[in-house]
């Protein structure tokens, strides 16, 4: 056989996963496809939001409290910020700071737990009852008490966070990946004297990527809401900075005047975390009808 | 008991028609059975023989009107002994369950309730219908335990499931079966988790039960030489047809069908033993232990020759597979060496040269796990090929071809992912990937007992055809004798991970036996269907 | 020494053993301060003179190991010392004293919230687990995956918007003071008991779901149905005995889940509890509060799993009868 048959071959190859992800898509259920749409919207704000939003983020030219006109189409706070404008900009700031959060909280997770399952023996010993005694502490508690210590600040966040939620993240990176260490195709690839790179990436990474992607967007929600919880009770994203979790918390007073204005973005923090776990639910019941199905 | 009916033998006692049992995968309804009908009489006992995905036990347990979830009965009459078991109220058949037809499961550590004793359980059946009293159950239930040789038959039951042996609970269970002396019992492939040597005392034990109470079995196995034992008459089923039906001694006389014959090859594949003086792998005194525990491997001493196949037999626990593990580095001695063409191996895996790791390959009982699901047949075998030989590209691409034309699959399967292959293709993937290498000892560590016999045959067709084309050793770790016969030039009969006995296949398959060869030797069901009556009489005999 | 006994005082060991490590890590977050904690009250222009004083006065010149034992020796007696904020020369306020009562308020709470939740929900999921793919699963199955994902806070404004603003059914803000009634106090946790239980129940329903539906798979189940017995005793007699463990453990998950989940619901409707007051020390920086509240708090997720893993093991009949 040609190498150009063979090139040939592994174009077609690659056509056909891409086929096989519109195939997918075009047979997914009507939650994900909601989900994945409303994540899409949310992207976008958060990419766009200094084009989309028709004021400034901290802009306090208006006068406070004006109620929802042509100008202001949700009214503007206490401050005088036009409150759609700061919805868009928060989602840029929440769902950008719960990202990297949740992405470093990942790769420090995923890092240890993997090395914990292949080495065994002291690292995974020792690293195990740390994760262990960490767990013990609620993530809530425990990021209340440090940011109390080193201060509120955005850094300091996401570090406390991701610090946390690595924990969490280690302990099932290390569970799937026990799983597949003991299969019959690593223990091949360490006969055939195979170093632990090639370990790693080629026979151990494919294989637990599923349920880790999953892990993500579980990651992803849990990281999020805490955030705006932490938002909420004050010590979270500052000031001025937009953000969901601080405007329900600066506007809460309003509620008892009968003002909707705080569930709003209530209602969007609600909404996302709804959407990514739709999108979830579906590709757990994908992966998972796929191990049942053989 | 319960039947007012008068209980003839000859009788009809099941008779389906036309069943067709769809099964959901995907979200979709398949077929699993299409269209069977089944007969059985009263005091008979049929086997159900099929490779697995033949619908085997879907089609018995729909012979109590029973469908599992995710299966469902979508035509076709069940009618027992007079009883429409379709047109029946659930409450109906669960009147009949237990105490007119019973199941017996293959799994008996995992069928019995782990929270109660065993007696409860062998008495709830006959309590629960209200057919005797406590005591009287309590009575029958040491009864039914003595009669099927259960040790300490009187307190035995007052034990939890998980404080008796494999055998002892498979016993146990059918004594539960039995406790209402049901018209119908439903084996389910009842010693396919036993060891070899158990298995005969269990299968004694219920082919004389069944016999003793007149009542008809189903009896599922995926093992001729088991059903021969077992039943009166046997059905052949595959992919959830109907394949072949007759009685016992004619099926295995005269099979019609191609398909049937073909079940039987195995047991006539033997390949003409020839001894070497040449040895390639010489384990000597090999101890080995998992922690500080009990030694796994005792002492053992092996000899390979070069170009030949040895075979190791043992039950599990006879530290065979351990051996390998021993060789391959994975698990170092802790006392003896083994000689490698006449160098010592380092214990270790680490310490091993690249081009020592080559020479010394290994296949898995199961491809499944043994392939990276991930992994195209491209790079499966290609890495090999990357890994010792440098070759890259083109180069490597060519030569994967070539190996996949020595395994008898086209190119076309270059781009194929495990998933997308059968068992037997996989297998043949798994050996590909060792002859990658170009090694000069296989170790194949049960290879064919997760594969149907079909394929089984096929793959050590093809095992044996490259071991002459390249002169590759093989030693080949089973528990299967039949395998054995057909594959082996030299034996091993390992027990307890101590080596009993080596030496060429005719001298270790033929008199005269140290008794543990002897006992796993006659343990090994054959075709004969007077095989088991025979073995027992003649240890009866032996005992006496 | 029986099996049994032998897991549960090693489970004990493991727990009071974790409880040591959570102390130290609470107590030595503290030391990690950067510039020390003086420097952070005091301000970037405090004179080390001043530093020096304050350090002495609240004794955070002494070695940490000394501290450590100090503290946790007094914790563990209820003395939690004195509060670093309202401590003028000689008037100082314990640790203990301030805590004391907010600690019954959420106890209150929590205590109303599980009371409903627990049944509620044990039986919601066992009967979603029954019923797999009916209608009454979907629908719970869907409206409890969207409950999750909501905020506590955004259910919580939802309830006081409809049933305390617009349709004046209940107070917006839960204030108690001692004094309260106890029935008067039932009606003012109403709504914060009410937006636990909806969260609670929607994690524990569907927890509860999964783990009556990975019995029903077992292979002696089905064993006990071809038996020919009746469903109920499948039920009470076979599943039931084996079902302890994995429903303890669903219920001190999600109880321990309530404890976190009281810090936001609290601050919400206002309600004189622990975590509010946790959420007020965190940014006074008032740290021996601080450190009290964790150390309850984070002792309350402890036992509570140490209580779901004993059940575990004394239901346990391979540990109850050995072999």
């Amino acid at each position: 056989m040609s190498a150009i048959q063979l090139e040939t071959r592994l174009i077609k190859g690659r056509r056909t996963l891409w086929q096989n992800i519109v195939r997918t898509l075009k047979a997914s259920p009507n939650s994900a496809r909601f989900g994945m749409i409303v994540m899409l919207i949310y992207a976008l704000c958060a990419i766009f939001a200094p084009w989309i939003a028709p004021f400034p983020e901290a802009d306090t030219s208006a006068k406070g409290m004006l109620p929802s006109s042509w100008t202001h189409i949700m009214g503007t706070d206490q401050t005088g910020h036009d409150f759609f404008s700061r919805l868009i900009f928060a989602a840029r700031n929440t769902i950008g700071i719960a990202l990297i959060t949740a992405l470093l909280s990942f790769f420090v997770g995923s890092t240890l737990g993997i090395t914990a399952a292949l080495q065994r023996g002291w690292f995974d010993q020792g690293v195990s009852r740390v994760v262990d005694a960490f767990l013990a502490i609620p993530v809530l508690i425990f990021a209340l008490m440090m940011l109390s210590v080193i201060g509120k600040g955005v850094f300091n966040l996401i570090m406390i966070l991701a610090l946390l939620d690595a924990t969490r993240v280690f302990r099932l990176a290390r569970a799937v990946a026990l799983n597949a260490v003991v299969m019959d195709y690593v223990e091949s690839a360490r006969l055939r004297g195979e170093g632990t790179r090639w370990i790693v990436f080629r026979e151990i990474v494919p294989n637990i990527l599923p349920p880790l992607i999953t892990e993500f967007g579980l990651r992803f929600c849990f990281v999020f809401l805490t955030i705006a919880a932490l938002s909420f009770l004050g010590v979270g994203i500052q000031p001025p900075s937009a953000d969901w979790g601080s405007m329900v918390a600066e506007n809460k007073s309003l509620i008892s005047y009968g003002y909707a204005l705080p569930l709003y973005p209530a209602f969007a923090i609600a909404l996302l975390t709804v959407a990514v776990n739709l999108v979830v639910d579906w590709f757990l019941q994908r992966t998972s009808g796929l191990r049942d199905g053989k | 008991m319960a039947s007012e009916t008068k209980r003839v033998k000859g009788d009809v006692l099941l008779e389906m028609k036309g069943i067709v049992i769809d099964g959901k995968s995907d979200d979709k309804w398949n077929p699993i059975i299409r269209g069977v009908d089944l007969t059985l009489k009263r005091g008979e006992v049929l086997g159900l023989i099929g490779e697995s995905g033949a619908g085997k036990s879907t089609l018995g347990l729909a012979g109590m009107g029973f469908a599992r979830p995710g299966c469902r009965i979508t035509s076709g009459s069940i009618i027992f002994d007079g009883i429409d078991l379709i047109a029946a109220s659930e409450e109906k058949r669960r009147g009949l369950w237990g105490s007119r037809i019973a199941y017996v499961a293959q799994s008996a550590a995992a069928s019995f309730n782990p929270a109660h004793h065993i007696i409860d359980q062998t008495t709830e059946t006959a309590l629960g219908h209200g057919i005797m009293p406590r005591d009287k159950a309590e009575a029958d239930a040491r009864d039914l335990y003595r009669r099927l040789q259960l040790p300490n038959p009187d307190t035995i039951g007052l034990r939890f499931p998980h404080q008796v042996s494999g055998g002892q609970l498979q016993r146990a269970m059918t004594a539960m079966a039995m406790s209402c002396r049901p018209d119908l019992i439903i084996f389910d492939e009842p010693t396919t988790a036993l060891d070899v040597t158990t298995q005969v005392e269990v299968l004694a034990a219920m082919r004389d039960i069944v016999e003793q109470f007149n009542t008809a079995a189903i009896y599922i196995t995926h093992d001729l030489a088991v059903v021969a034992q077992m039943a009166h008459r046997i059905m052949v089923l595959r992919y959830g047809n109907l394949v072949e039906e007759a009685p016992t001694r004619t099926m295995l006389k005269q099979p019609t069908q191609a398909y049937t014959k073909s079940l039987w090859a195995v047991r006539s594949l033997a390949k003409k033993e020839r001894s070497s003086d040449d040895i390639v792998l010489d384990v000597q005194n090999v101890s080995a232990s998992y922690g500080n525990h009990i030694k796994v491997l005792d002492d053992v001493s092996v000899k390979i020759p070069r170009g030949r196949t040895v075979a190791v037999v043992g039950e599990s626990g006879s530290g065979k597979s351990t051996l390998a593990r021993a060789i391959t580095g994975l698990l170092p001695p802790s006392t003896g060496k083994i000689l490698f063409n006449g160098q010592a191996l380092p214990g270790a895996l680490k310490n091993r040269e690249r081009d020592t790791l080559r020479r010394i390959q290994m296949i898995y009982q199961s491809a499944d796990t043994a392939l990276n699901p991930r992994q195209k047949v491209r790079d499966i075998i290609g890495r090999p090929l990357e890994f010792y030989l440098g070759l890259n590209g083109a180069d490597r691409d060519r030569k994967v071809v070539e190996l996949l034309e020595s395994i008898e699959l086209d190119e076309s399967y270059i781009d194929r992912l495990p998933s997308e292959m059968s068992g037997g293709q996989k297998q043949r993937v798994s050996i590909a990937r060792a002859l990658a290498a170009n090694p000069e000892v296989i170790i194949c560590d049960e290879v064919t007992s997760a594969l149907d016999q079909i394929v089984q045959e096929e793959i050590l067709k093809l095992l044996m055809k490259l071991q002459a084309d390249t002169n590759v050793t093989y030693l080949f770790i089973t528990h299967d004798i039949a395998t054995v016969r057909a594959i082996a030039d030299e034996i091993v009969v390992m027990h307890k991970g101590k080596v009993v006995q080596q030496g060429l296949k005719s001298k270790v398959l033929n008199p005269p036996y140290p008794a543990y060869t002897e006992l796993l030797l006659s343990s090994v069901p054959q075709m004969d269907p007077d095989w088991l009556t025979g073995l027992l009489k003649k240890r009866q005999s032996a005992q006496a | 020494m029986h099996p049994v006994l032998k897991t549960v005082l090693q489970r004990l060991g493991l727990g009071m053993i974790t409880l040591f490590a959570v102390s130290i890590i609470i107590f030595s977050s503290l030391a990690l301060l950067p510039g020390g904690y003086a420097q952070n009250i005091l301000g970037q222009g405090a004179t080390p003179e001043l530093v020096k004083n304050f350090n002495h006065e609240l004794g955070l010149d002494r070695p940490a190991s000394v501290r450590y034992v100090e503290w946790i020796t007094n914790a563990v007696q209820g003395d939690f010392g004195n509060s670093y904020s309202g401590t003028t020369g000689t008037i100082k306020r314990s640790v203990s004293a301030i805590i004391a009562p907010r600690l019954y308020n959420t106890f209150f709470l929590a205590a109303t919230a599980a009371i409903v939740a627990v049944p509620l929900s044990l039986f919601l999921g066992i009967m979603a687990a029954l019923y797999r793919n009916s209608w009454f699963d979907r629908i719970i199955n869907s409206v409890t995956l969207t409950t999750i994902a909501m905020p506590e806070f955004f259910i919580a404004y939802i309830l006081v918007y409809v049933l305390a603003v617009k349709l004046r059914w209940f107070y917006p803000n839960s204030t108690v003071s001692a004094n309260t009634p106890f029935l008067e106090h039932l009606y003012r946790v109403a709504l914060p008991a009410l937006t636990m239980t909806l969260v609670i129940v929607a994690h524990m329903m569907r927890m509860t779901r999964a783990a009556i539906i990975n019995l029903l798979a077992a292979p002696y189940i089905e064993m006990a149905q071809l038996k020919g017995i009746s469903k109920s005793r499948v039920i009470l007699r076979h599943a039931l005995p084996n079902a302890w463990a994995p429903i303890a453990t669903v219920i001190a998950f999600n109880l321990a889940y309530l404890v976190v989940g009281v810090v936001v619901v609290e601050v919400v409707y206002v309600y004189p509890g622990i975590g509010q007051m946790m959420v007020d020390a965190v940014s006074s920086r008032d740290m021996p509060v601080v450190q009290a509240c964790a150390l309850i708090f984070a002792a309350t997720y402890i036992l509570l799993n140490l209580l779901a893993d004993i059940v575990s093991i004394i239901t346990n009949p391979r540990l109850l009868h050995p072999k």
